[in-house]
């Protein structure tokens, strides 16, 4: 069993919903990644989502953009990125790591040569946002040989053939795209969620964890309700954004803005 | 590799490949929007009433067919083979761009769509793109990069006249990537309503497919018009490359024709080794970006990488997919000129021919005057004359010091 599989079975045997907050790495400088991963597991992250800065990210709204071009300011590579998650191994081995990023920056390495420095590095799952599974035939070998979770996009648009091909090459969980658009923008419609999370879990057996749009408790607390977890991104990379002249405020503000999320979702338990 | 029809009908492959090349890599959202645009796409290929439509309209809109013009003064002061001028530059609007446009907004007018996006580097493709759009009554937003804007604000004012929203790109390098990015953005969040038309041979499957079967009237003509005019056919095409649309559309019906050399020129910028340049099958490798896997511009980590050409509608860095293989296999030859010899290139045909071609053109006309001065006088070259140079005045001027 992945360690992904294995927090997100033991959630569901408590009845509890995951917390997958995702920050870009290197954002907004490369030494304090590390501490950030820290930080959110303190303020109830069940799963990390860490984003591989990339030049051009094209599913990515302006607060992700403006993310990756200060982790690539100061030159955070992909190689960097894996020896932050060694780092945070040292002192963490229990919260799942997954690389959310595209595909060119892991091409650029080797994809073997990636595969086997993602395992050594810690690393338990890959969502590469540009690769579809159609494209994925030559990469997913070398993860499931490494018992790597390969974590696919589903959106509002992907039809019932594609959710059930999507699943198939798919472990881990599947991530739904709560709406059409880029990262940080738009108005989730929760009961358009709830409806095509409900059928997605008619389609596959595996946990869908829904990510855009969710912002705070109530977001949080509304999505989780129907899905087995949520993903927060561009507003926490907004308060990295806002933060970054000072350290401590910033861990206090990310913990500040997760602590919340935490307990509308532990409150759903039965 | 001698290439035979069978194998060109078999490419790309049922995934959008042309070889190691092509695909479809993006996000789950504009998936299955991409394999409804090749459903429909193949089977309105076929069909006689869309194609009628589609020849009627570069007859008597664009102006089709273009001349292919002897370019006798230029021969006789090169000193080599005969240079011939495909004059793509005398269609409607300026340029080879609106070969596409016609085609893909007659399929956004079938997908029953009315809003079009369209990302432009030089302007040519928002231009012809707006054009069309204000001639079938559709909703039109170009993306164009900050920094382009500057450079070619002449065709920003075309776009803005012909009634299209021109939304400025301050991310990245504020270039033809940028824009793209932007435009790409725009049609995941309003993929059910909006149609994006593509300017070039790159971007996700079916975009190389059909920007190429649009632009192939090019070499078509060129060469019906060659064997008639001198019977037979050239020896060697140039045309110049930035994602690669009119050298495919005047490559693609000479591939199978072996004795047809065919030259790509791309933006050597301040020259390949300054590594300011726009040249990725000169100097770049393959990687994925925008949809397609294909040669680009790229640091050892995988990073887009700036680039840099005195002409905005070459500064990209990717390409066509199918420009990719071409080299691979060794059908086509891929060189480079830096910005001054086009900026050269560019004057020698306005003095010597009174034809002022785009900059983006005069880089094929720099390296085609190279080539031919080494062919003998009974050969003949073609010169894809893709679009001309109005827009590219301000640049020349600032280049020669001068206000206008």
């Amino acid at each position: 069993m992945s360690r992904i599989e294995g927090v997100l079975k033991s959630l569901k045997g408590q009845g509890r919903k995951a917390l997958i907050p995702y920050i870009t790495a290197g954002d907004p400088h490369p030494d304090q990644t590390v501490d950030l991963m820290h930080t959110l597991v303190d303020a109830g992250a069940d799963i990390i989502e860490l984003g591989v800065p990339f030049s051009d990210p094209m599913a990515d709204g302006p607060v992700i953009q403006q993310a990756c071009e200060r982790a690539l300011r100061h030159g955070t590579s992909l190689r960097q990125v894996l020896g932050m998650v060694k780092t945070f191994r040292e002192t963490d081995d229990k919260t799942p790591i997954v690389l959310m990023g595209y595909l060119n920056p892991m091409e650029a390495m080797g994809q073997e040569k990636f595969a086997d420095a993602a395992v050594d590095a810690g690393v338990d799952g890959i969502l590469t946002v540009d690769l579809p599974p159609e494209e994925a035939d030559e990469v997913a070998p070398l993860f499931t040989a490494r018992n790597l979770d390969a974590i696919f996009l589903l959106a509002p648009t992907t039809t019932d053939d594609r959710i059930r091909a999507i699943s198939e090459h798919s472990s881990g969980y599947v991530y739904y795209v709560s709406f059409k658009g880029v990262t940080g923008a738009g108005k989730i419609d929760v009961d358009e969620v709830a409806a095509k999370v409900a059928h997605i879990h008619e389609l596959t057996a595996l946990p869908v964890a829904v990510g855009f749009g969710i912002r705070d408790a109530a977001t949080a607390s509304a999505v989780g309700r129907v899905s087995d977890g949520v993903i927060v991104g561009s507003v926490l990379v907004d308060t990295i954004a806002r933060n970054q002249a000072d350290p401590d405020q910033l861990k206090r503000a990310l913990s500040d803005l997760l602590h919340p999320m935490r307990e509308a979702l532990d409150s759903l338990a039965s | 590799m001698k290439l035979t029809e069978e194998m060109l009908k078999a490419l790309p492959d049922a995934r959008g490949h042309f070889g190691a090349y092509g695909g479809r890599f993006v996000s789950e959202t504009l998936f299955d929007s991409l394999l409804t645009l090749e459903r429909e796409y193949k089977r309105l290929k076929d069909d006689p009433e869309f194609q009628a439509e589609f020849d009627r309209d570069l007859a008597h809109y664009v102006g089709r067919p273009s001349p292919l013009y002897f370019a006798e003064r230029l021969t006789r002061e090169t000193g080599g083979a005969q240079i011939w001028l495909k004059r793509e530059d005398l269609n409607h609007t300026g340029a080879h761009k609106v070969n596409n446009t016609i085609g893909q907004a007659l399929l956004a007018r079938f997908l029953g769509k009315k809003r079009v996006i369209a990302e432009t580097g030089a302007g040519q493709h928002g231009v012809a793109t707006a054009t069309v759009c204000a001639r079938l009554g559709l909703e039109c937003h170009v993306f164009m990069g900050e920094e382009d804007i500057k450079r070619q604000s002449p065709n920003v004012y075309r776009m803005k006249l012909l009634g299209a929203v021109v939304h400025s790109v301050s991310s990245g390098t504020r270039t033809l990537k940028d824009a793209m990015n932007d435009a790409m953005r725009d049609w995941v969040a309003n993929v059910d309503d909006t149609f994006y038309i593509i300017g070039t041979v790159a971007g996700p499957h079916p975009y190389p497919l059909l920007v190429r079967d649009f632009q192939s009237v090019i070499g078509r003509e060129t060469r019906a018009q060659c064997l008639d005019r001198t019977g037979k056919l050239p020896d060697a095409l140039v045309a110049c490359v930035g994602g690669g649309s009119n050298a495919i559309g005047m490559f693609y019906p000479f591939l199978t024709d072996e004795s047809v050399e065919l030259y790509g020129v791309e933006a050597g910028g301040l020259g390949i080794e300054s590594g300011q340049h726009a040249a990725p099958l000169s100097a770049g490798r393959p990687g994925v970006l925008h949809g397609n896997r294909t040669y680009l511009m790229e640091d050892e980590n995988g990073q887009i990488a700036g680039t840099h050409s005195v002409s905005a509608g070459l500064d990209y860095p990717g390409v066509g997919p199918e420009h990719s293989w071409l080299k691979d296999i060794g059908r086509a030859h891929y060189v480079s000129v830096t910005d001054d010899e086009a900026l050269d290139g560019f004057r020698k045909l306005t003095r010597v021919e009174g034809i002022m071609p785009a900059l983006e053109t005069a880089h094929a006309v720099a390296y085609a005057i190279k080539l031919a001065a080494t062919m003998d006088k009974d050969k003949i070259v073609v010169i894809n004359i893709s679009g001309r140079g109005d827009k590219d005045m301000q640049t020349i001027a600032e280049i020669d010091g001068i206000e206008v």
